[in-house]
Protein backbone atom coordinates (compact mmCIF):
# COMPACT_ATOMS: atom_id res chain seq x y z
CA UNK A 1 0.00 0.00 0.00
CA UNK A 2 1.18 3.54 -0.55
CA UNK A 3 2.17 5.86 1.72
CA UNK A 4 -0.68 8.69 1.84
CA UNK A 5 -3.15 8.62 5.07
CA UNK A 6 -5.64 6.37 4.89
CA UNK A 7 -9.19 6.80 3.98
CA UNK A 8 -10.71 4.14 5.52
CA UNK A 9 -9.00 1.97 8.05
CA UNK A 10 -10.14 -1.24 9.45
CA UNK A 11 -8.95 -2.67 12.73
CA UNK A 12 -9.77 -6.37 12.38
CA UNK A 13 -13.46 -5.54 11.41
CA UNK A 14 -16.04 -8.56 11.81
CA UNK A 15 -19.67 -7.41 10.59
CA UNK A 16 -22.68 -9.59 10.41
CA UNK A 17 -26.38 -10.48 11.38
CA UNK A 18 -27.61 -11.75 14.45
CA UNK A 19 -23.64 -13.51 15.58
CA UNK A 20 -23.14 -14.82 12.37
CA UNK A 21 -20.09 -12.61 10.62
CA UNK A 22 -20.73 -11.98 6.89
CA UNK A 23 -17.19 -10.46 6.71
CA UNK A 24 -14.58 -11.97 9.13
CA UNK A 25 -11.50 -10.44 10.73
CA UNK A 26 -10.75 -7.62 7.82
CA UNK A 27 -7.86 -5.78 8.79
CA UNK A 28 -6.04 -2.88 6.41
CA UNK A 29 -6.33 0.30 4.92
CA UNK A 30 -7.58 2.11 2.13
CA UNK A 31 -5.66 5.20 1.33
CA UNK A 32 -7.19 8.30 0.29
CA UNK A 33 -7.29 8.48 -3.45
CA UNK A 34 -7.98 5.16 -3.97
CA UNK A 35 -9.90 3.39 -7.04
CA UNK A 36 -10.85 0.28 -5.65
CA UNK A 37 -12.82 -2.97 -6.62
CA UNK A 38 -14.59 -4.92 -3.90
CA UNK A 39 -15.00 -8.64 -5.89
CA UNK A 40 -16.44 -11.80 -4.60
CA UNK A 41 -19.24 -14.64 -4.62
CA UNK A 42 -22.49 -13.82 -3.90
CA UNK A 43 -23.15 -13.67 -0.24
CA UNK A 44 -19.36 -12.81 0.12
CA UNK A 45 -19.87 -10.28 2.49
CA UNK A 46 -19.46 -7.34 -0.03
CA UNK A 47 -22.76 -5.26 0.50
CA UNK A 48 -21.94 -5.69 4.42
CA UNK A 49 -18.64 -4.18 4.07
CA UNK A 50 -19.92 -1.44 2.14
CA UNK A 51 -22.54 -0.55 4.97
CA UNK A 52 -20.12 -0.95 7.83
CA UNK A 53 -18.29 1.41 6.15
CA UNK A 54 -21.70 3.87 5.71
CA UNK A 55 -22.51 2.96 9.68
CA UNK A 56 -25.66 1.78 9.23
CA UNK A 57 -24.44 -1.42 10.13
CA UNK A 58 -21.94 -1.43 13.70
CA UNK A 59 -19.54 -4.02 13.68
CA UNK A 60 -19.77 -6.85 15.85
CA UNK A 61 -15.65 -6.53 16.54
CA UNK A 62 -13.13 -4.02 15.56
CA UNK A 63 -13.29 -0.93 14.22
CA UNK A 64 -13.76 1.09 11.08
CA UNK A 65 -12.17 4.37 11.16
CA UNK A 66 -13.73 6.40 8.26
CA UNK A 67 -11.71 9.68 7.52
CA UNK A 68 -14.03 11.68 5.37
CA UNK A 69 -15.16 14.95 6.08
CA UNK A 70 -17.98 15.61 5.21
CA UNK A 71 -19.24 12.81 4.58
CA UNK A 72 -19.88 9.42 2.47
CA UNK A 73 -21.33 8.74 -0.67
CA UNK A 74 -23.13 5.32 -0.35
CA UNK A 75 -24.93 4.56 -3.48
CA UNK A 76 -26.34 1.05 -2.49
CA UNK A 77 -27.29 -1.88 -4.37
CA UNK A 78 -30.90 -1.70 -5.95
CA UNK A 79 -31.36 1.16 -3.85
CA UNK A 80 -34.55 0.62 -2.31
CA UNK A 81 -36.23 3.82 -3.42
CA UNK A 82 -40.11 4.24 -3.28
CA UNK A 83 -40.22 5.04 -6.74
CA UNK A 84 -44.06 5.42 -6.72
CA UNK A 85 -43.34 8.56 -4.60
CA UNK A 86 -44.63 11.55 -6.26
CA UNK A 87 -40.76 13.07 -6.77
CA UNK A 88 -39.01 14.83 -9.48
CA UNK A 89 -36.22 14.17 -11.12
CA UNK A 90 -34.90 17.61 -10.10
CA UNK A 91 -35.55 16.47 -6.84
CA UNK A 92 -33.95 13.45 -6.03
CA UNK A 93 -30.52 14.72 -7.19
CA UNK A 94 -31.04 17.85 -5.06
CA UNK A 95 -31.29 15.62 -1.85
CA UNK A 96 -27.34 15.58 -2.64
CA UNK A 97 -26.91 18.97 -1.41
CA UNK A 98 -28.37 17.89 1.51
CA UNK A 99 -24.73 17.83 3.73
CA UNK A 100 -24.95 21.33 2.98
CA UNK A 101 -28.55 22.43 2.71
CA UNK A 102 -29.35 20.32 5.78
CA UNK A 103 -33.16 20.89 7.19
CA UNK A 104 -33.94 24.39 6.11
CA UNK A 105 -31.31 25.91 4.03
CA UNK A 106 -31.96 27.71 0.72
CA UNK A 107 -30.58 26.26 -2.85
CA UNK A 108 -28.78 29.08 -4.45
CA UNK A 109 -28.67 30.31 -7.71
CA UNK A 110 -25.11 28.20 -7.78
CA UNK A 111 -26.57 25.39 -6.01
CA UNK A 112 -29.36 25.22 -9.00
CA UNK A 113 -26.19 25.33 -11.77
CA UNK A 114 -24.52 22.42 -9.84
CA UNK A 115 -27.92 20.93 -10.27
CA UNK A 116 -27.97 21.41 -13.98
CA UNK A 117 -24.28 20.36 -14.18
CA UNK A 118 -24.65 17.54 -12.53
CA UNK A 119 -27.60 16.15 -14.49
CA UNK A 120 -25.58 17.20 -17.88
CA UNK A 121 -22.97 15.12 -16.85
CA UNK A 122 -25.26 12.01 -16.63
CA UNK A 123 -26.85 12.68 -19.78
CA UNK A 124 -30.17 13.69 -18.16
CA UNK A 125 -31.17 17.08 -19.21
CA UNK A 126 -34.36 17.76 -20.17
CA UNK A 127 -35.63 15.12 -17.76
CA UNK A 128 -36.17 17.54 -14.86
CA UNK A 129 -39.64 17.74 -14.26
CA UNK A 130 -40.33 14.05 -15.10
CA UNK A 131 -41.73 12.24 -12.41
CA UNK A 132 -39.04 9.32 -11.38
CA UNK A 133 -41.87 6.76 -11.10
CA UNK A 134 -41.42 7.33 -15.30
CA UNK A 135 -37.72 6.52 -15.47
CA UNK A 136 -36.21 3.32 -16.75
CA UNK A 137 -33.25 1.18 -14.71
CA UNK A 138 -30.56 2.73 -16.22
CA UNK A 139 -31.87 6.45 -16.41
CA UNK A 140 -32.41 6.12 -12.41
CA UNK A 141 -29.46 4.97 -12.74
CA UNK A 142 -27.61 8.00 -14.26
CA UNK A 143 -30.16 10.03 -11.63
CA UNK A 144 -28.46 8.97 -8.45
CA UNK A 145 -25.26 8.92 -10.10
CA UNK A 146 -25.90 12.84 -10.57
CA UNK A 147 -27.15 12.89 -6.79
CA UNK A 148 -23.58 11.49 -5.84
CA UNK A 149 -21.92 14.21 -8.01
CA UNK A 150 -23.66 16.91 -5.77
CA UNK A 151 -22.67 15.40 -3.21
CA UNK A 152 -19.46 16.21 -3.26
CA UNK A 153 -18.00 13.40 -1.45
CA UNK A 154 -14.40 12.44 -0.58
CA UNK A 155 -15.51 9.36 -0.15
CA UNK A 156 -17.84 7.31 -2.71
CA UNK A 157 -19.22 3.86 -2.01
CA UNK A 158 -21.23 2.05 -5.26
CA UNK A 159 -22.64 -1.36 -4.40
CA UNK A 160 -22.98 -3.17 -7.92
CA UNK A 161 -23.48 0.13 -9.64
CA UNK A 162 -23.62 -1.67 -12.90
CA UNK A 163 -25.85 -4.36 -12.62
CA UNK A 164 -28.94 -4.53 -15.04
CA UNK A 165 -26.92 -1.47 -16.80
CA UNK A 166 -26.31 -1.33 -20.54
CA UNK A 167 -23.43 -0.90 -22.14
CA UNK A 168 -23.59 2.55 -23.30
CA UNK A 169 -24.81 3.60 -19.74
CA UNK A 170 -22.33 1.97 -18.11
CA UNK A 171 -19.61 3.47 -19.86
CA UNK A 172 -21.15 7.04 -19.93
CA UNK A 173 -21.37 6.54 -15.65
CA UNK A 174 -17.65 4.81 -15.44
CA UNK A 175 -16.35 7.49 -17.14
CA UNK A 176 -17.88 9.51 -14.44
CA UNK A 177 -16.31 7.11 -11.29
CA UNK A 178 -12.72 7.45 -13.30
CA UNK A 179 -13.43 11.44 -13.21
CA UNK A 180 -13.75 10.82 -9.48
CA UNK A 181 -10.53 9.02 -9.12
CA UNK A 182 -8.62 11.67 -11.32
CA UNK A 183 -10.11 14.29 -8.55
CA UNK A 184 -8.36 12.41 -5.98
CA UNK A 185 -11.58 11.04 -4.53
CA UNK A 186 -11.27 7.38 -2.38
CA UNK A 187 -13.58 5.52 -4.78
CA UNK A 188 -15.03 1.93 -3.41
CA UNK A 189 -16.71 -0.40 -6.02
CA UNK A 190 -18.52 -3.58 -5.26
CA UNK A 191 -18.37 -4.94 -8.84
CA UNK A 192 -18.72 -8.88 -10.35
CA UNK A 193 -17.68 -7.66 -14.12
CA UNK A 194 -13.89 -8.82 -13.76
CA UNK A 195 -12.89 -7.84 -16.79
CA UNK A 196 -14.27 -4.37 -16.01
CA UNK A 197 -11.93 -4.27 -12.75
CA UNK A 198 -9.16 -5.32 -14.73
CA UNK A 199 -9.22 -2.58 -16.94
CA UNK A 200 -10.31 -0.24 -14.93
CA UNK A 201 -9.64 -0.70 -10.86
CA UNK A 202 -5.72 -0.37 -9.93
CA UNK A 203 -6.82 -2.24 -7.06
CA UNK A 204 -8.83 -5.10 -5.73
CA UNK A 205 -10.12 -6.65 -2.35
CA UNK A 206 -10.98 -10.31 -3.06
CA UNK A 207 -13.17 -11.34 -0.17
CA UNK A 208 -15.12 -14.53 0.81
CA UNK A 209 -16.45 -13.78 4.37
CA UNK A 210 -12.61 -13.95 4.93
CA UNK A 211 -9.96 -11.84 2.76
CA UNK A 212 -8.83 -13.52 0.47
CA UNK A 213 -6.62 -11.44 -1.07
CA UNK A 214 -5.74 -7.43 -1.09
CA UNK A 215 -3.71 -5.73 -3.62
CA UNK A 216 -2.68 -4.92 -7.01
CA UNK A 217 -5.60 -6.39 -9.18
CA UNK A 218 -3.81 -8.00 -11.38
CA UNK A 219 -1.96 -9.77 -8.52
CA UNK A 220 -5.42 -10.40 -6.27
CA UNK A 221 -7.11 -11.69 -9.57
CA UNK A 222 -5.10 -14.63 -10.03
CA UNK A 223 -6.83 -17.87 -10.86
CA UNK A 224 -5.83 -19.19 -7.73
CA UNK A 225 -7.05 -16.61 -5.61
CA UNK A 226 -10.28 -16.71 -7.47
CA UNK A 227 -10.72 -20.55 -6.80
CA UNK A 228 -9.63 -19.76 -3.24
CA UNK A 229 -12.96 -17.52 -3.01
CA UNK A 230 -14.99 -20.13 -5.25
CA UNK A 231 -14.54 -22.57 -2.41
CA UNK A 232 -16.38 -20.69 0.03
CA UNK A 233 -19.51 -22.19 1.96
CA UNK A 234 -22.03 -19.81 1.76
CA UNK A 235 -24.47 -21.62 4.16
CA UNK A 236 -23.15 -20.97 7.55
CA UNK A 237 -22.55 -24.11 10.23
CA UNK A 238 -25.84 -23.70 12.21
CA UNK A 239 -23.46 -25.32 15.41
CA UNK A 240 -20.51 -22.83 15.15
CA UNK A 241 -18.30 -22.23 17.77
CA UNK A 242 -17.80 -18.79 18.76
CA UNK A 243 -14.46 -17.35 17.68
CA UNK A 244 -11.71 -17.10 19.90
CA UNK A 245 -9.17 -15.85 17.18
CA UNK A 246 -7.77 -13.01 18.83
CA UNK A 247 -7.80 -9.15 18.31
CA UNK A 248 -4.67 -7.19 17.45
CA UNK B 1 -80.86 28.97 -2.14
CA UNK B 2 -77.92 30.56 0.33
CA UNK B 3 -80.28 30.27 3.70
CA UNK B 4 -79.70 27.07 3.28
CA UNK B 5 -75.65 27.56 3.61
CA UNK B 6 -76.07 30.39 5.87
CA UNK B 7 -79.10 30.14 7.87
CA UNK B 8 -77.51 27.21 10.54
CA UNK B 9 -74.23 28.77 10.96
CA UNK B 10 -75.86 32.62 11.74
CA UNK B 11 -78.59 31.73 13.68
CA UNK B 12 -76.75 28.34 16.06
CA UNK B 13 -73.77 28.68 17.87
CA UNK B 14 -72.76 25.72 18.03
CA UNK B 15 -73.17 25.01 14.26
CA UNK B 16 -70.45 27.83 13.81
CA UNK B 17 -68.38 26.40 16.81
CA UNK B 18 -68.63 22.86 15.22
CA UNK B 19 -67.32 24.52 11.73
CA UNK B 20 -64.17 26.12 13.17
CA UNK B 21 -63.33 22.68 15.23
CA UNK B 22 -63.87 20.79 11.71
CA UNK B 23 -61.85 23.38 9.75
CA UNK B 24 -58.68 22.84 12.66
CA UNK B 25 -59.04 19.12 12.34
CA UNK B 26 -58.56 19.44 8.20
CA UNK B 27 -55.78 22.04 8.30
CA UNK B 28 -53.88 19.56 10.95
CA UNK B 29 -55.22 16.33 9.57
CA UNK B 30 -54.95 16.79 5.56
CA UNK B 31 -51.42 16.74 5.89
CA UNK B 32 -50.47 14.16 8.13
CA UNK B 33 -52.80 12.14 5.91
CA UNK B 34 -51.14 12.56 2.88
CA UNK B 35 -47.99 11.82 4.53
CA UNK B 36 -49.33 8.66 6.34
CA UNK B 37 -50.81 7.69 3.07
CA UNK B 38 -47.32 8.33 1.03
CA UNK B 39 -45.49 6.35 3.58
CA UNK B 40 -48.15 3.22 3.46
CA UNK B 41 -48.95 3.33 6.77
CA UNK B 42 -52.84 4.50 6.00
CA UNK B 43 -53.58 1.37 8.58
CA UNK B 44 -51.10 2.55 11.28
CA UNK B 45 -53.71 6.02 11.35
CA UNK B 46 -56.58 3.59 12.02
CA UNK B 47 -54.32 1.29 14.31
CA UNK B 48 -53.79 3.75 16.69
CA UNK B 49 -56.79 5.38 16.17
CA UNK B 50 -57.92 2.76 17.98
CA UNK B 51 -54.67 2.68 20.71
CA UNK B 52 -56.22 5.72 21.85
CA UNK B 53 -59.31 4.28 23.22
CA UNK B 54 -57.75 2.53 26.57
CA UNK B 55 -56.11 6.14 27.42
CA UNK B 56 -59.25 8.02 27.05
CA UNK B 57 -61.07 5.78 29.18
CA UNK B 58 -58.62 5.69 32.04
CA UNK B 59 -59.21 9.28 31.83
CA UNK B 60 -62.36 8.87 31.80
CA UNK B 61 -62.69 6.59 34.68
CA UNK B 62 -60.72 8.97 36.73
CA UNK B 63 -62.40 12.33 36.22
CA UNK B 64 -65.46 11.61 33.96
CA UNK B 65 -66.33 13.10 30.73
CA UNK B 66 -63.28 16.00 31.18
CA UNK B 67 -61.44 17.61 28.47
CA UNK B 68 -57.94 17.45 29.94
CA UNK B 69 -58.30 14.15 31.31
CA UNK B 70 -59.19 12.43 28.42
CA UNK B 71 -56.85 14.59 26.39
CA UNK B 72 -54.08 13.42 28.24
CA UNK B 73 -54.67 9.68 28.83
CA UNK B 74 -55.40 9.40 25.11
CA UNK B 75 -52.24 11.01 23.94
CA UNK B 76 -50.17 9.25 26.31
CA UNK B 77 -51.59 5.89 25.25
CA UNK B 78 -50.75 6.73 21.76
CA UNK B 79 -47.55 7.71 22.41
CA UNK B 80 -46.82 4.60 23.92
CA UNK B 81 -48.39 2.80 21.19
CA UNK B 82 -46.74 4.54 18.38
CA UNK B 83 -43.45 5.01 19.91
CA UNK B 84 -42.98 1.25 21.21
CA UNK B 85 -44.50 0.22 17.73
CA UNK B 86 -42.12 2.28 15.90
CA UNK B 87 -38.94 1.34 18.15
CA UNK B 88 -39.93 -2.23 17.78
CA UNK B 89 -40.19 -1.95 13.75
CA UNK B 90 -36.84 0.05 14.11
CA UNK B 91 -34.54 -2.53 15.77
CA UNK B 92 -36.29 -6.04 15.07
CA UNK B 93 -37.51 -8.29 12.50
CA UNK B 94 -40.81 -7.66 12.90
CA UNK B 95 -42.66 -4.82 10.33
CA UNK B 96 -44.67 -2.01 11.41
CA UNK B 97 -47.82 -3.57 10.65
CA UNK B 98 -47.37 -6.36 12.74
CA UNK B 99 -45.99 -4.53 15.62
CA UNK B 100 -49.00 -2.20 15.58
CA UNK B 101 -51.61 -4.69 15.64
CA UNK B 102 -49.79 -6.02 18.47
CA UNK B 103 -49.89 -3.20 20.33
CA UNK B 104 -53.28 -2.02 19.51
CA UNK B 105 -55.06 -5.36 20.05
CA UNK B 106 -53.32 -5.39 23.19
CA UNK B 107 -54.27 -1.88 24.14
CA UNK B 108 -57.81 -1.97 22.57
CA UNK B 109 -58.76 -5.35 24.82
CA UNK B 110 -57.43 -3.03 27.85
CA UNK B 111 -59.41 -0.14 26.61
CA UNK B 112 -62.78 -2.03 26.33
CA UNK B 113 -62.38 -3.65 29.71
CA UNK B 114 -62.11 -0.16 31.20
CA UNK B 115 -64.77 1.81 30.18
CA UNK B 116 -67.05 -1.83 30.78
CA UNK B 117 -65.57 -0.38 34.51
CA UNK B 118 -67.60 2.79 35.02
CA UNK B 119 -69.63 3.81 31.93
CA UNK B 120 -73.20 4.69 30.70
CA UNK B 121 -74.58 4.05 27.08
CA UNK B 122 -74.89 7.53 26.33
CA UNK B 123 -70.21 8.22 27.67
CA UNK B 124 -69.78 5.10 25.27
CA UNK B 125 -71.38 6.94 22.32
CA UNK B 126 -69.51 9.88 23.39
CA UNK B 127 -66.20 8.21 23.45
CA UNK B 128 -67.12 6.14 20.00
CA UNK B 129 -68.14 9.25 18.05
CA UNK B 130 -67.39 12.21 19.30
CA UNK B 131 -69.57 15.74 20.03
CA UNK B 132 -68.57 17.90 17.43
CA UNK B 133 -71.93 19.93 17.57
CA UNK B 134 -71.11 20.51 21.68
CA UNK B 135 -67.22 21.67 21.51
CA UNK B 136 -66.47 24.57 24.24
CA UNK B 137 -64.16 26.88 24.63
CA UNK B 138 -61.50 24.45 25.68
CA UNK B 139 -61.69 22.22 22.81
CA UNK B 140 -61.55 24.12 20.09
CA UNK B 141 -58.91 26.15 21.76
CA UNK B 142 -57.25 22.53 21.75
CA UNK B 143 -58.20 21.87 18.15
CA UNK B 144 -56.31 25.01 17.45
CA UNK B 145 -53.24 24.68 19.24
CA UNK B 146 -53.03 20.93 17.70
CA UNK B 147 -53.44 22.06 13.91
CA UNK B 148 -50.74 25.16 14.31
CA UNK B 149 -48.37 22.79 15.88
CA UNK B 150 -48.69 20.15 13.18
CA UNK B 151 -48.55 22.61 10.67
CA UNK B 152 -45.43 24.18 12.12
CA UNK B 153 -43.66 20.82 12.68
CA UNK B 154 -44.54 19.70 9.35
CA UNK B 155 -43.14 22.85 8.07
CA UNK B 156 -39.70 21.61 9.86
CA UNK B 157 -39.83 17.96 9.01
CA UNK B 158 -40.62 18.22 5.09
CA UNK B 159 -37.31 17.57 3.86
CA UNK B 160 -36.98 14.31 6.50
CA UNK B 161 -40.14 13.20 5.73
CA UNK B 162 -40.23 13.06 2.16
CA UNK B 163 -36.32 11.58 2.33
CA UNK B 164 -37.85 9.00 4.55
CA UNK B 165 -39.95 8.59 2.48
CA UNK B 166 -38.16 8.10 -0.67
CA UNK B 167 -35.15 6.86 0.14
CA UNK B 168 -34.32 6.07 3.93
CA UNK B 169 -31.25 4.47 3.12
CA UNK B 170 -30.32 7.96 1.39
CA UNK B 171 -31.42 9.61 4.69
CA UNK B 172 -29.58 7.30 6.86
CA UNK B 173 -26.06 7.86 4.97
CA UNK B 174 -26.26 11.51 5.31
CA UNK B 175 -28.19 12.12 8.53
CA UNK B 176 -28.77 11.05 11.60
CA UNK B 177 -32.13 12.76 11.55
CA UNK B 178 -34.27 9.92 10.34
CA UNK B 179 -35.51 7.97 13.36
CA UNK B 180 -36.28 11.76 15.42
CA UNK B 181 -38.02 12.57 12.58
CA UNK B 182 -39.83 9.22 12.26
CA UNK B 183 -40.97 9.42 16.14
CA UNK B 184 -42.21 13.35 15.81
CA UNK B 185 -44.99 12.51 13.20
CA UNK B 186 -45.50 9.32 14.95
CA UNK B 187 -46.35 11.93 17.91
CA UNK B 188 -48.25 14.53 15.23
CA UNK B 189 -50.44 11.38 14.41
CA UNK B 190 -51.11 10.99 17.52
CA UNK B 191 -51.99 14.50 18.44
CA UNK B 192 -54.10 14.92 15.58
CA UNK B 193 -56.05 11.60 16.34
CA UNK B 194 -56.99 12.66 19.74
CA UNK B 195 -58.29 16.19 18.33
CA UNK B 196 -60.17 14.51 16.12
CA UNK B 197 -61.45 11.95 18.98
CA UNK B 198 -62.80 14.61 20.74
CA UNK B 199 -65.04 15.85 17.84
CA UNK B 200 -65.47 12.66 15.69
CA UNK B 201 -64.62 9.93 18.33
CA UNK B 202 -62.21 6.92 18.17
CA UNK B 203 -63.88 5.46 15.28
CA UNK B 204 -63.98 8.10 12.81
CA UNK B 205 -61.34 10.66 13.77
CA UNK B 206 -59.07 8.96 11.70
CA UNK B 207 -61.52 9.54 8.41
CA UNK B 208 -60.98 13.11 8.79
CA UNK B 209 -57.30 12.49 8.03
CA UNK B 210 -57.17 9.33 5.33
CA UNK B 211 -60.18 10.31 2.94
CA UNK B 212 -59.21 13.49 2.07
CA UNK B 213 -55.44 12.63 1.80
CA UNK B 214 -56.82 9.33 -0.34
CA UNK B 215 -58.93 12.07 -2.54
CA UNK B 216 -56.22 14.48 -2.86
CA UNK B 217 -54.04 11.79 -4.76
CA UNK B 218 -56.48 11.76 -7.95
CA UNK B 219 -55.37 15.41 -7.94
CA UNK B 220 -52.14 15.66 -7.87
CA UNK B 221 -48.89 14.32 -8.16
CA UNK B 222 -47.04 16.83 -6.12
CA UNK B 223 -46.38 16.17 -2.64
CA UNK B 224 -47.13 20.87 -1.50
CA UNK B 225 -50.53 20.75 -3.66
CA UNK B 226 -51.61 17.56 -2.28
CA UNK B 227 -51.57 18.74 1.17
CA UNK B 228 -53.33 21.53 0.42
CA UNK B 229 -56.11 19.54 -1.79
CA UNK B 230 -56.48 17.34 1.05
CA UNK B 231 -57.01 20.48 3.85
CA UNK B 232 -59.42 22.31 1.32
CA UNK B 233 -61.53 18.39 0.97
CA UNK B 234 -61.12 18.00 4.38
CA UNK B 235 -63.03 21.66 4.97
CA UNK B 236 -65.38 21.25 2.34
CA UNK B 237 -66.24 17.64 3.59
CA UNK B 238 -66.46 18.99 7.12
CA UNK B 239 -68.77 22.56 5.50
CA UNK B 240 -71.03 20.22 3.77
CA UNK B 241 -71.60 17.02 6.50
CA UNK B 242 -72.80 20.12 9.02
CA UNK B 243 -75.40 21.07 6.53
CA UNK B 244 -76.25 17.73 5.95
CA UNK B 245 -76.69 16.80 9.55
CA UNK B 246 -78.64 19.89 10.25
CA UNK B 247 -81.22 19.56 7.44
CA UNK B 248 -81.70 15.77 6.89
CA UNK B 249 -81.20 15.80 11.06
CA UNK B 250 -78.48 13.02 10.93
CA UNK B 251 -76.05 12.17 13.32
CA UNK B 252 -73.39 14.83 12.70
CA UNK B 253 -69.81 12.97 13.03
CA UNK B 254 -70.97 10.31 10.42
CA UNK B 255 -72.35 13.09 7.99
CA UNK B 256 -69.17 14.58 8.17
CA UNK B 257 -67.40 11.45 7.36
CA UNK B 258 -69.96 10.29 4.70
CA UNK B 259 -69.38 13.48 3.01
CA UNK B 260 -65.34 13.15 3.07
CA UNK B 261 -65.96 9.89 1.39
CA UNK B 262 -68.45 10.73 -1.20
CA UNK B 263 -65.76 13.22 -2.37
CA UNK B 264 -63.45 10.33 -2.15
CA UNK B 265 -65.46 8.34 -4.56
CA UNK B 266 -65.87 11.67 -7.16
CA UNK B 267 -61.91 11.83 -7.39
CA UNK B 268 -61.35 8.05 -7.53
CA UNK B 269 -63.66 8.12 -10.80
CA UNK B 270 -62.53 11.68 -12.06
CA UNK B 271 -59.45 12.31 -11.03
CA UNK B 272 -57.11 13.70 -13.23
CA UNK B 273 -54.02 11.81 -11.40
CA UNK B 274 -54.89 8.25 -12.45
CA UNK B 275 -59.06 8.10 -11.61
CA UNK B 276 -60.95 5.41 -12.84
CA UNK B 277 -62.51 7.62 -15.75
CA UNK B 278 -58.83 8.47 -17.18
CA UNK B 279 -57.68 4.79 -16.91
CA UNK B 280 -60.64 3.56 -19.07
CA UNK B 281 -60.69 6.40 -21.72
CA UNK B 282 -56.96 7.64 -21.60
CA UNK B 283 -56.95 8.43 -25.27
CA UNK B 284 -55.08 7.59 -28.48
CA UNK B 285 -51.27 7.08 -27.62
CA UNK B 286 -48.66 9.86 -28.44
CA UNK B 287 -45.62 9.73 -31.21
CA UNK B 288 -43.13 8.24 -29.36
Amino acid sequence: MSAASPAIRFDEVTLGYGRRPAVHHLDGAIPAGSLIAVVGPNGAGKSTLLKGIVGTLKPLEGHIRCNASPGVAYLPQAAEIDRSFPLSVYDLVAMGLWSRSGLFGGISRHDRTKIEQALAAVGLTGFERRPISTLSGGQMQRALFARLLLQDAPVILLDEPFTAIDAKTTADLLDLVRRWHDEARTVVAVLHDLDMVKRTFPQTLLIAREPVAWGETGEVLSPENLLKARRMVEAYDPHADICHRSVA
Amino acid sequence: MLDLFHTPFSEFEFMRRALVGVIAIALGGGPVGVFLMLRRMSLTGDAMAHAILPGAAVGYLVAGLSLPAMTIGGLFAGVIVAVAAGLVSRFTALKEDASLAAFYLLSLALGVTIVSLRGSNVDLLHVLFGTVLALDDNTLLLLASISTITVLALAVLYRPLVLECVDPIFLRSVSNAGTPTHLIFLGLVVMNLVGGFHALGTLLAVGMMMLPAAASRFWTSDVTMMMLVSVGIGIVSGLSGLLLSFHAELPAGPAIILSAGAIYVISLVLGREGGLLWLAWPGRHLEA
